[in-house]
């Protein structure tokens, strides 16, 4: 008996309607496809700052916070940045409700020392706009830009090396944050593999560091790395957030959404196509037509222009490895959908929207990183394809890159692609420099670019569904030569790339559509 | 090792060639010098201003020329005033750290302007750069003659001195960067395989967007 998020198609199922970057198309997929549908959105907390207020007395071995507080302390607060939840959450975002409540009990217990920082990493730097969205107006107001700002990673003076794991791996950290008698993390916990250790080993850290987890070896070794138990990226940040928290005092607040990324009128998006309702139906047909017909920046800006409305699932505080076993706990709930067997084929809807093209256009190199990197890592125990097998994405793979935040990104792409698609071969030979360059560097620290390691790590992304996969096929490029530069084929429509992913077999192809986004991850038994 | 070749006004700092000369124009040790002097660059000033828009060459011989009768030895003791009163407090605030990130590359940090070479040397020991390749006055019995010594460093003459100096260090031009702000520094800008646009002016950065160049404003506060 199947689960009612996979559906089975008939020869009579309507037709699927799937992303495809920023537009939606309809797709006939053969009997017997399998589509994967998120699970409904879990029930949201119906007192959001009541179970903050709760999580953070009553903490996961750990004291309480205001019993980590003296007056005179300095506290440094580091919070998740723009890359998640996608899109961002409408107002108030989580971030900003748990902020209020921390730096009022920061004030009442005398602590006047208190910094914020936005945890980046490599990432880029978080705009005035987006910071006030995520914290709101009354903190925003009152701490931006001295007390509330961007980790900068490349900001030598504030860099400090706080020492070395087992492994030899050299941990570089925020100073303010190092010397900070206490850290207090917030965290909003998207997808399984945020939050836990990599919150501060990764989100105020920066290139030296990262460079000991985020490569083609580590990739490789992680089944898959939205499954903490058994991804290899999960171990080694578990190694460096382990000393952090060895030498520093840190407190985690931690928190789930649920996966109601559409608001009404498009909640529909996420339902079986058989099951729509007349009206429904029509709006799908009309919204299908109109993103066929708007030119692509109008599309772009309409997506662009609506947060998500989830709802907070749940909050915890306190030990890190503890809060972050409920926090997993919580996100497979959301996501997990039980699935027997692997496919031939799977069928990824491309959407427009990645944690690294926020408000900017979703470029070839993020489509592959969600392609074979997060789509093909949405599961637990096995993939969802055979090992050999297809991958069919739908996405025009538009050679098109936004200058101001993936600079470094067309470097890669037209430069070092064309010389070698081996992510070890890039890694020994181009990271370094790319890592170092002072240009990309200075677009990084005073501008709102990624770091020009970042279109490596994006490559490496992939390289676990790279190695697994046999094939990927694109349906409705643009282009030709792009996806080719990616070591994808092309097909013009679903059924001619569904013919090509058969060629030569004489039986039937199980094949698998996962129906996103919102997400959903397939819980895989073979 | 490559080498990083960077203009400087407008570049690294907010002031232009006119600045550090009008600083000169302004200390010429008595007010009756002082006034002949600046009489004389007032004169000049409209002709200066057409030949902004014109060649920049031209531009940087009208307004040298404005040093004619200035001793050596008081160009030298001014270069460090003008440094510490004029260039200095306007350099931006990112200008020393994108020059120590060249450094940390390994780069070669040259400094190429149409500013006066003893005025340079100041910014190019203050920011950490290696060499300098800036003008010359031409000197005779110690007195400058307000004529500057071949070449004159400007606009598509810049990236000659580049591919010379590439050349003469055995630096591969593709391995090497440039940094402007200025359009007239395009030639400059195109001869090393990695060209960024700095606070550029409306025509570079549009070129940069066409040709995917990195550009970047170092004025903001870091």
């Amino acid at each position: 008996m199947n689960h009612p998020c996979v559906v089975t198609l008939e020869r009579d199922s309507a037709p699927r309607v799937l992303f495809a970057g920023d537009r939606l198309i309809e797709v006939d997929l053969p009997a017997g496809t399998r589509c994967i549908y998120p699970k409904p959105p879990l029930e949201p907390l119906r007192d959001v700052d009541a179970a903050i207020r709760y999580a953070i007395n009553h903490p996961e071995e750990s004291e309480p916070l205001y019993a980590k507080l003296r007056p005179g302390m300095k506290v440094t607060i580091a919070i998740d940045d723009i890359s998640l939840p996608l899109p961002p959450m409408k107002r108030p975002d989580v971030r900003e409700r748990v902020l209020t409540i921390v730096l009022e009990l920061l004030a009442d217990h005398g602590v006047d020392d208190v910094e914020m920082i936005i945890a980046t990493g490599v990432h880029r730097r978080m705009k005035p706009h987006e910071i006030r969205h995520m914290v709101g107006d009354k903190i925003f107001d009152a701490y931006y830009p001295d007390r509330l700002y961007n980790h900068d990673a490349e900001d030598a003076a504030n860099m400090v090396v706080i020492g070395e794991t087992p492994h030899g791996e050299e941990l570089e950290l925020n100073r303010r944050a190092a010397e900070s008698d206490l850290i207090i993390y917030v965290n909003l916990n998207f997808v399984p593999m945020n939050g836990g250790y990599k919150s501060v080993a990764v989100g105020l850290t920066g290139y030296k560091s990262l460079r000991h987890h985020h490569n083609p070896k580590t990739i490789r070794a992680s089944d898959s790395y939205m499954d903490p138990a058994k991804s290899q990226l999960a171990t080694d940040i578990g190694r460096m957030g382990r000393l952090v928290h060895r030498k520093l005092n840190i407190f985690n607040i931690e928190t789930t959404v649920n996966n109601r990324m559409f608001d009404r009128p498009l909640e529909f998006l996420t339902k079986n196509e058989d099951d729509l309702t007349g009206r429904e139906r029509t709006m799908l047909k009309a919204l299908v037509a109109t993103t066929a017909k708007l030119p692509q920046p109008l599309r772009h800006t309409v997506f662009d222009k609506f947060p998500a409305p989830y709802g907070v699932t749940g909050v915890w505080a306190g030990n890190v490895e503890a809060v972050h076993k409920k926090v997993v706990e919580r996100s497979f709930e959301q996501y997990l959908v039980p699935i027997e067997g692997q496919a031939d084929v799977l069928i990824c809807p491309i959407p427009f929207i990645s944690p690294y093209n926020v408000h900017a256009f979703l470029n070839p190199l993020l489509v592959q990183v969600l392609a074979q990197g997060y789509l093909f890592n949405m599961y637990r125990g096995a993939p969802l394809v055979k090992k050999g097998g297809t991958l069919i994405i739908t996405h025009p793979m538009t050679d098109k890159f936004d200058h101001e935040q993936h600079a470094p990104y067309i470097d890669f792409v037209h430069r070092l692609l064309p010389e070698t698609r081996d992510a070890n071969e890039l890694r020994t030979r181009y990271e370094e420099q790319f890592a170092r360059d002072p240009a990309y560097l200075q677009m990084f620290r005073s501008g709102y670019a990624y770091h020009p390691s970042h279109p490596f790590f994006m490559w490496y992304w992939g390289e676990n569904g790279r190695q697994h996969l046999g094939r990927v096929i694109v349906v409705g490029a643009d282009n030709e030569y792009i996806p080719k530069l990616f070591g994808y084929e092309t097909a013009p429509t679903m059924d001619d790339a569904l013919y090509r992913a058969k060629a030569g077999q004489a039986r039937s192809l199980d094949i698998t559509c996962l129906h996103v986004p919102p997400i959903v991850m397939g819980d895989v038994t073979v | 090792m490559p080498a990083s070749y960077f203009d400087v006004d407008g570049t690294l700092v907010r002031t232009n060639l006119v600045h550090p000369t009008m600083y000169y124009l302004l200390n010429q040790g008595t007010p009756v010098k002082t006034a002949r002097h600046l009489g004389k660059a007032l004169l000049r000033a409209p002709a200066m201003a057409l030949a902004e828009f014109q060649d920049r060459r031209l531009f940087n011989e009208l307004l040298y020329s404005s040093y004619s009768g200035v001793s050596e030895d008081r160009l030298e003791l001014l270069a460090e005033e003008v440094f510490v009163n004029v260039m200095r407090p306007s350099l931006y605030p990112f200008a020393r750290d994108l020059v120590q990130k060249s450094k940390s590359a390994g780069h070669r940090v040259v400094l190429v302007s149409g500013a006066l070479d003893c005025v340079l040397r100041h910014v190019a020991d203050h920011l950490g750069a290696d060499e300098i390749i800036g003008n010359r006055l031409e000197i005779k019995d110690g007195i400058a003659t307000g004529k500057i010594l071949k070449p004159v460093v400007a606009g598509p003459e810049k990236a000659r001195l580049i591919r010379e100096h590439a050349r003469v260090h055995g630096f591969d031009l593709d391995d090497c960067f440039a940094f402007s702000d200025s359009y007239s520094d395009v030639p400059m800008l195109s001869v090393v395989g990695h060209p960024a646009a700095v606070n550029p002016d409306r025509r570079l950065s549009l070129l940069a967007k066409a040709y995917d160049w990195p550009q970047f404003d170092l004025t903001a506060a870091p």
